[in-house]
């Protein structure tokens, strides 16, 4: 569904991809991981149309889609939940789902998604006409994950959904990645709790220094002692 | 009391129009973090619309309204020939391109026109006043708040209902996060400076009213105060630029009513002092946007 083939990318000096190549099939679920500073993010923003690759193809679904913008991307069938949310803030949760519908508009299907949202997020239609900066930081992450399903995403990409919620909120949000997943959605999933996204993922990639280290099922990857060492001790 | 009514007419109705274009210039600002200082031609535009069309035999409020939409498409074509190509550069490019701009339509003026002040058409109803509590009060006072009024309650029906207004305050605070679900960059910035555009035609006709002139210089002012209402209250919120508005409007109305003779000369001095003072105690401004 998508392939990455030998991309490179970098930030202004900094070269932060270097030669990945990787690919995620229909229905999949493929985890990214790595430590800080390897590319995972930049990865997620170059296929998503926020940074522009310097060489390399990406094809999603047998088009190659490198170097759009991030406004036509969407429209292709890949949504971001970036690092951070970026929630609208000073927008109500009505207002930041019906952006998240904005490219199926007219589509007369509004009334139903935004009630399939609130029935997987609950919390969303108690909270739907307040200012969305006032939700805590699990609702937040569940906003963003709803706003990206409103466009009806055929692959979903998560930048790191766990990072600064608490334990519990942690575990829900696992379990809904999980539920999303057998629900038949392809996911790419960047996170830094490790044992957690390799217990749920049909597939890894070990991202260090801009390339792809190692690749495989989970249980492949856990073999790898150096990624024990590096990740598996402090994974939580 | 009288005082009192006359000032507080005064300064609402000079309030509005400050409001109005403290609100057309931040809301690019919004957007691109572009202080447009090309804003102040938009209302010379205007102006010269105004005065070119005055032979014709339309009525005024067909002139009046041709000029502010001349305003709102000279706006769209500076975004899309002098702003669009140098966006992804830097915003320095951009400041400098709107100081280029701002030049260039000032000079076009001054040899297609000329230097001297052109009349332009007002209407009759411009030169009438009526008595409130006591005071004689231009009708054109009157007309510019409820104008004023009527267009941001328009503005704001805009922004919180229509899925484009919700796009343009997405935009503003999360610029790249709003094309991430489609709404193209292009269109928001477009729809931003022809709103600007609009904004400065309107507050042109009741601006040009008071003196019934336009001259290639005609900008300026209201640039400043423009911008220095949005310094006051806040470059990151549309109701501060509001606010803004009205807080100098009203600090200039009165240091022009209360001043006494002799220190009346240093009006603009006390004015700057208060925004000074403004700005020591609440540096973002009035209203504090988001982070």
């Amino acid at each position: 569904m998508l392939r990455l083939d030998d991309l490179h990318a970098q930030y202004g000096a900094i070269v932060a991809l270097r030669g990945v190549s990787l690919e995620v099939n229909e229905g999949e679920l493929v985890a990214l991981v790595g430590v800080n500073g390897a590319g995972k993010t930049t990865l997620l923003s170059t296929v998503a149309g926020v940074m522009r690759p310097r060489r390399g193809d990406i094809v999603f679904e047998g088009e190659p889609i490198a170097g759009l913008t991030p406004e036509t991307v969407v429209r292709k069938g890949i949504a971001l939940v970036p690092e951070d949310r970026e929630i609208f803030s000073d927008l109500t949760v009505e207002e930041n789902l019906r952006l998240g519908a904005y490219i199926r508009r007219g589509r007369g299907e509004y009334g139903a998604d935004i009630d399939r949202m609130c029935e997987l997020f609950p919390i969303l239609r108690e909270r739907f006409r307040q200012d969305a900066g006032t939700l805590s930081g699990g609702e937040q992450q569940q906003l963003a994950i709803a706003r990206a399903l409103m466009s009806h995403p055929r692959l979903l990409m998560l930048d790191e959904p766990s990072l600064g919620l608490a334990p519990k909120i942690v575990d829900q949000v696992f379990a809904l990645i999980e539920q999303l997943h057998r629900d038949g959605m392809t996911i790419l999933l960047v996170e830094q709790n490790v044992t957690r996204s390799l217990a749920i993922a049909d597939r890894a990639y070990l991202l260090n220094m801009g390339t792809v280290q190692a690749s495989g099922t989970p249980a492949d990857l856990r073999q790898d002692v150096d990624m024990e060492s590096i990740y598996l001790g402090g994974g939580d | 009391m009288g005082d009192f009514t006359y000032l507080l007419i005064s300064g609402l109705s000079l309030g509005s129009l400050y409001a109005l274009m403290a609100l057309g210039l931040v809301i690019v600002y919004g957007i691109l973090r572009l202080v447009n200082f090309a804003y102040g031609e938009y209302i010379m535009v205007a102006g010269y619309t105004l005065f070119l069309l005055s032979p014709s035999p339309l009525p005024w409020l067909v002139m009046a309204v041709v000029a502010a939409v001349m305003a709102a498409v000279m706006s769209y074509l500076t975004e899309r020939i002098a702003f669009r190509p140098v966006r992804e550069k830097s915003l320095t490019a951009m400041l400098i391109t709107s100081f280029a701009v701002s030049t260039l339509l000032q000079n076009a003026a001054l040899l297609f026109v000329s230097p001297r002040a052109r009349v332009v058409p007002t209407p009759g109803i411009f030169s009438e006043t009526v008595i409130i509590a006591g005071n004689v009060t231009p009708v054109r006072e009157i007309l510019a708040i409820v104008v004023s009024v009527a267009l941001l309650i328009g503005f704001s029906i805009l922004l919180r209902k229509t899925i484009l207004g919700i796009a343009l305050r997405a935009a503003a605070d999360k610029f790249t996060m709003t094309r991430m679900l489609g709404v193209p960059a292009n269109l928001v910035i477009s729809a931003a400076f022809v709103i600007s555009g609009l904004l400065a035609g309107i507050v042109a006709i009741f601006w040009l009213g008071r003196t019934g002139s336009v001259t290639p210089g005609i900008g300026l002012t209201p640039l400043l105060v423009a911008f220095v209402s949005t310094v006051i209250g806040g470059m990151r919120s549309l109701s501060g630029a509001v606010v803004g508005g009205y807080v100098l409007a009203f600090v200039t109305i009165i240091f022009n009513n209360l001043l006494p003779g002799d220190l009346y000369e240093f009006r603009e001095a006390f004015i700057f002092t208060i925004v000074i003072l403004i700005l020591l105690f609440r540096p973002e401004g009035l209203v504090r946007g988001r982070g």
